[in-house]
């Protein structure tokens, strides 16, 4: 009886805990609303660690309460306390007890350690050399957007992450020019995209979780990497299998056939594009220019202009006029000259026809 | 006495403190400039609450705002917290162990210049075109793309100080294993004596690798080399395992300090002797011990592989232990004792639910699945102001508060001191405990800005009330400092009354000297037990003879000044259009070997008090 | 015993670096400092060893293409011929024959010299060679590494140097006993330095 109590008391004590960490935060952005494999396990390691340091915390709070409260000194009290020198047998007990409960949290975290390092499938490929069973994303961090490559596919994005969901994804992670680091709260913790190396990982966004979310995850830079860090967002769209892979094939077509633009006003941007941002841009998926900018191939689908403004023909109208002012520090003011309002007017036109699933269309 | 009149006037006041070797002068030349330092930190931190308390702020600039957290982190560090706590050592430290000053008195007035002059070059980067901007961690890729000479200010600013605190670490290791007075052995002393032996111990050890990672960015940045070049074979990950070889020791040359003054101020005011004197003893040194085994929890997302990361996962778990049962020594030194609520023990009284909770969000933290989460995000933020406010400015403001009156001779006003605590208090777990929650919701931490409708806006609003309640605590605190210092009442020998210790057998201030005849010590709290024998003084160890004691000397500054003025000269010397960047760095290292020569060329036997002078003294003191 | 005091061959102690309490914090204060000098090479080291060889193109220079052995040997060797030299100046420190010290230590100072001298002479063949300070990241943890050693002999001579001249009049007493001690003890560690240096950066270099 009395250990059925003690173990529904501990359950109730687990049940708010969940309460209070899930309870708050946005689903596509908290690591407190895991969306998948990866988030799940490091919430559970949350919530284990912070059960076990609360119950520390009470035991310390309460001892700590008793001795201010009991052993106050009254007004003209100018007795002198026993000088106690220690207690042998209280310090075992506070050596033991801490040693074991950190053990019982040294397990699920070593196995969890290696778990979540655990790549392998990323090696294992076909006769072509494409990864066999895995969907591997390149993953590239510059001063301040996001290229996503998909190798076994040979084709690029930027900015805007498209994942197929309740599977394993896997990235290889790296930098260009400073240390970024690659987070998407929500469906796992992050890993440092560095410059000297590729470091690889993997996280998996769970449908159901995926839908709760809108099919949308916020992703981060959680590495300071120059003045405009905090606005190097990035986001990720969560498709089913089947959706994943109509958008992959759309996305090839686009690599073979580059698309023309239709219409006088978007014809005149594709000129101007042609001969102003075609050196860093690249407009067909099957590529990445020189690396030196985000691929625009789908822009007119992106979430977001520059990572994190409104998708709108007025902020991206405001944000090719001067991209300085809105992310300071970033590789791109400057470099294509000044252009009439007319011109920026084209421009705009043609890049928001950018759209590789044809029937979609931006609000 | 007669060597040592008493000079008038501003002037001779501040010659008397630029050339002093007195270790009790340099204690408050460190507190001074380690509290300007301190507000200035503290500004730059209120600027940066006031940047975020909204989202989409315009109070300051991206880049501006990558200066203020720079500075904020490395100035709090390196020139506020650390400064004032080698400040209070100086001035405790010898007197608890009986000495009459430190082993090497100008090396300790060395040490301080250098620190200083660090400090005022990597400040003055304010003023000469930007202040460095590539986070305190300064990691290499971000720090060598940096434009600017901000982070070159950076690297010779704590190049210079770290000197300084190279120094003072080795000299407190010397004067504590050879210059304890008769009958003080290892374990009878103080516990902030044993935490600044330990914390000594750290910095002989924890500087040598940042000193080594600054001159690899030196070189990188001024003179071309390649170290975190990776085009041309650099490694930038070098740079991350050399700044935490030392920055995690760093944390424990912080906070153990802190923890000595909260042993010393909960045995005093619950007037028993400290709980667990050896066990204390052994967790204080097995936590140094440690600290150096756990760096790499820093660099959980680096990409380490899954063996390091589980090795130092379980590593820094382990030093919860001896942290554990320190927490618990300390609440049963009060258990069973006659606890008085002075400002002091109301910072160690309130220190142990804060340093909890920031000791248990470090045993999360060392969960690595978990860290990938945490890491970098907000609820690091939270966890290392928990550890670091609540341990060590916690730890700061009740040494300053508990020593005031052996420092300056005079007591701080109590109803004050507790509006500055309440004050304080609650701002500090009003700033930083929601921080915790903005972190697991996704906010990565030294962000300019954020934008609306990610569920962040309220609690950063809290977050900066907060801060103003710190702020308002701090202002207090001055307050209270200037009436003190203006209505200057003088308090005798033992003002809290209930002093165990040997500082507080001696006047308030002490002499230069300290003691007139070393004390001898009869075991654990040497004062306490003479106390409790009815006595109002130590025995002394030695019968009353002629102290032997150093001259003054200007030649640290004039070696700190050479250093200042090589540093320009190493600064501007990428930059093509200077010409004249080499020779003054050759005109500032000759300034400064040229004074270390002078110094070993010059006799500098000191002089000697005569023990006719001493009996003066003591008449004198009769007679009044 | 006291730093002022006049001392005959009688008189004189034992060890006279530790009888004042200022020697003895003096010897004490300069082997911890050794301790994070120990450290500060052990950083550099570790550097070196994770750059060795990591240079921007292939067609570059590598340890195992630059070093010369029978000329770091020779280095070697004097390096560790000073050290015992240092050693007989301390013996006859001690026995107050002040002299004697001093010949052994103009002799120390001048192996240190020939020392340097070949260590000039080895950087400028490299750099002749296209092996720089700036050519590469291995090129800078060599210089560094071998640079801050060569930056310590430098240093080293120059106590000594200081310390014979200023000294030369006034002879040995308990106040500069510790003084040349210490320099002595200086000087061993930047042996035992160069020793490491010797393995781990020319003859594991050779290895590969």
């Amino acid at each position: 009886m009395k250990t059925r109590l003690r173990k529904w008391r501990l359950i109730s004590l687990f049940a708010i805990m969940t309460l209070i960490l899930a309870g708050c935060g946005e689903a596509k952005l908290s690591a407190l609303k895991p969306a998948g494999e990866v988030a799940q396990k490091q919430f559970d390691l949350m919530v284990l660690s912070t059960l076990i340091m609360v119950v520390v915390i009470i035991v310390v709070v309460i001892l700590f309460v008793i001795a201010i409260v009991r052993f106050r000194r009254k007004d003209g009290d100018d007795s002198i306390p026993k000088q106690v020198e220690g207690s042998h047998k209280l310090e075992v007990i506070w050596t033991t007890i801490p040693i074991l409960l950190l053990i019982i949290m040294a397990i699920p975290v070593v196995t969890y350690t290696f778990e979540l390092a655990d790549t392998s499938a990323m090696e294992v490929k076909d006769k072509d050399g494409k990864t066999k069973d895995a969907v591997v994303i390149n993953v590239r961090a510059n001063l301040y957007w996001w290229e996503f490559e998909y190798p076994d596919y040979g084709i690029f994005t930027s900015q805007d992450l498209v994942v197929p969901t309740d599977e394993k994804v896997y990235f290889n992670l790296k930098a260009s020019d400073v240390k970024h680091s690659f987070w998407v709260p929500a469906a796992g913790g992050k890993m440092d995209t560095n410059v000297d190396g590729v470091n690889q990982m993997y996280l998996v966004f769970d449908s159901k979780k995926s839908n709760e979310a809108q099919n949308l995850f916020y992703g981060k830079c959680a590495e300071l990497c120059g003045p405009s860090h905090a606005l190097m967002d990035f986001k990720v769209v969560t498709k089913s299998k089947d959706d994943f892979n109509s958008w992959v094939t759309s996305m090839q077509t686009v690599a073979k056939e580059p698309k023309v633009a239709e219409g006088e006003l978007a014809k005149q941007g594709q000129e101007i594009f042609n001969k102003s941002c075609i050196g860093c841009h690249a407009v067909s998926t099957s590529g990445n220019g020189a690396g030196m900018g985000p691929n625009l191939s789908n822009f007119g689908e992106r979430e977001r202009i520059a990572g994190f403004l409104d998708h709108t023909e007025e902020n991206l109208k405001k944000w090719i006029k001067n991209p300085d002012d809105y992310k300071p520090g970033n590789t791109m003011a400057g470099k294509y000259g000044k252009l009439t309002d007319e011109q920026i007017d084209a421009l705009a036109e043609y890049l928001l026809n950018l759209k590789v699933e044809g029937s979609k269309h931006i609000d | 006495m007669s060597t040592y009149a008493k000079k008038q006037g501003f002037g001779a006041t501040l010659w008397d403190f630029m050339t002093t070797v007195d270790h009790k002068k340099i204690a408050i030349l460190y507190l001074i400039s380690g509290g300007l330092f301190f507000i200035l930190g503290g500004l730059e931190a209120m600027f940066i609450r006031i940047q975020l308390a909204v989202p989409d702020n315009n109070f300051m600039s991206a880049g501006t705002f990558n200066e203020m957290i720079t500075m904020h982190g490395t100035t709090m560090i390196f020139l506020a917290a650390m400064p004032i706590l080698l400040g209070i050592m100086n001035a405790v430290m010898p007197l608890q162990i009986g000495a009459r000053d430190v082993a090497f008195p100008f090396l300790n007035s060395l040490g301080f210049w250098l620190f200083f002059f660090g400090g005022v070059v990597l400040n003055l980067s304010w003023f000469m075109g930007g202040a460095p901007d590539a986070g305190w961690t300064s990691y290499a890729s971000l720090s060598i793309h940096s434009q600017g000479h901000g982070v070159d200010f950076y690297v010779l600013g704590l190049q210079i100080s770290g000197f300084g605190t190279l120094i003072a670490g080795i000299n407190f290791l010397v004067t504590i294993i050879n210059m304890r007075t008769p009958g003080m052995t290892y374990m009878r002393m103080p516990m902030f004596t044993w935490t600044t032996f330990v914390v000594s111990a750290l910095i002989l050890f924890a500087f040598p690798p940042l000193t080594v990672g600054l001159t690899l960015m030196l070189f990188d940045r001024m003179f071309g080399a390649n170290f975190f070049d990776a085009a041309a074979g650099g490694n930038t990950i070098i740079w991350e395992h050399l700044f935490w070889i030392f920055g995690h020791p760093e944390v424990y040359i912080l906070i153990l300090p802190a923890f000595g003054i909260f042993s010393e101020i909960l045995a005093t005011f619950s007037r028993k002797r400290l709980f667990g004197y050896s066990s204390m003893v052994f967790a204080t040194v097995l936590i140094g011990f440690l600290g150096f085994m756990v760096w790499a929890h820093h660099m959980f997302t680096v990409g380490l592989g899954p063996i390091a990361n589980a090795i130092f996962a379980v590593a820094t778990m382990a030093i919860a232990v001896p942290t554990g049962i320190k927490i618990f020594n300390w609440i049963f030194t009060m258990w069973g004792g006659s606890v008085r609520f002075t400002v002091p023990m109301l910072y160690a009284v309130s220190f142990i639910p804060s340093f909890t909770m920031g000791g248990v969000t470090g045993i999360m933290l060392a969960a690595a699945p978990a860290d990938y989460q945490y890491h970098d995000s907000y609820f690091v933020v939270a966890h290392f102001h928990y550890v670091i406010v609540g341990g060590v400015v916690l730890g700061i403001l009740a040494g300053i508060t508990y020593y005031w009156p052996k420092i300056f001779g005079t007591m701080l006003n109590e109803t004050l001191g507790k509006f500055t605590f309440w004050f304080f208090l609650i701002g500090f777990h009003l700033t930083f405990f929601i921080q915790h929650f903005l972190g697991l919701w996704g906010m990565p931490r030294r962000v300019f800005t954020y934008l609306p409708g990610q569920g962040w806006e309220t609690s950063n609003l809290v977050s900066t009330a907060g801060a103003i309640f710190m702020a308002v605590g701090v202002i207090i605190l001055l307050i209270n400092i200037i009436i003190t210092s203006v209505k200057n009442v003088r308090v005798g020998n033992d003002p809290w009354e209930d002093g165990r210790t040997l500082e507080w057998s001696i006047p308030s201030p002490p002499p230069f000297y300290n003691f007139k005849q070393l004390p001898l010590a009869r075991g654990l709290d040497a004062y306490w037990i003479e106390k409790m024998e009815g006595k109002k003084e130590m025995t002394p160890a030695e019968p009353l003879g002629d102290i032997h004691m150093p001259n003054g000397s200007i030649i640290p500054i004039c070696i700190t000044i050479g250093l200042f003025v090589a540093s320009f000269g190493a600064l501007y010397n990428m930059d093509a259009d200077k010409t004249w960047t080499v020779p003054v760095i050759i005109i500032g290292l000759l300034i400064t070997f040229g004074s270390m020569l002078i110094r070993s060329i010059k006799d500098d036997h000191g002089f000697h008090i005569h023990k006719e002078d001493l009996m003066d003294d003591k008449d004198k003191e009769v007679k009044a | 015993m006291h730093v002022e005091e006049k001392f005959t061959d009688a008189t004189w102690p034992a060890a006279p670096e530790t009888a004042t309490l200022e020697g003895k914090n003096k010897y004490l204060g300069f082997w911890l400092f050794l301790g994070g000098e120990t450290v500060l090479f052990a950083s550099l080291f570790a550097t070196y060893l994770a750059l060795k060889d990591k240079v921007p193109d292939s067609g570059m220079l590598l340890a195992k293409d630059l070093y010369e052995i029978p000329l770091t040997f020779a280095m070697t060797m004097i390096l560790l011929t000073s050290s015992l030299t240092s050693v007989y100046a301390m013996y006859h420190m001690k026995n107050n024959s002040f002299q004697k010290m001093q010949a052994w230590l103009l002799i120390t100072v001048l192996l240190g010299f020939s020392f340097l001298a070949l260590e000039v002479y080895e950087f400028k063949h490299y750099v002749h060679l296209g092996h720089t300070f700036t050519s590469s990241a291995y090129g800078s943890a060599f210089y560094t590494l071998v640079g801050f050693h060569g930056a310590h002999v430098t240093f080293g001579l120059m106590w000594f140097l200081s310390l014979m001249l200023r000294n030369a009049k006034r002879g040995l007493s308990l106040y500069n006993a510790p003084k040349f001690f210490v320099a002595s003890l200086y000087w061993h560690f930047i042996d035992v330095v160069w020793v490491f240096i010797f393995t781990v950066v020319y003859l594991m270099g050779m290895v590969g």
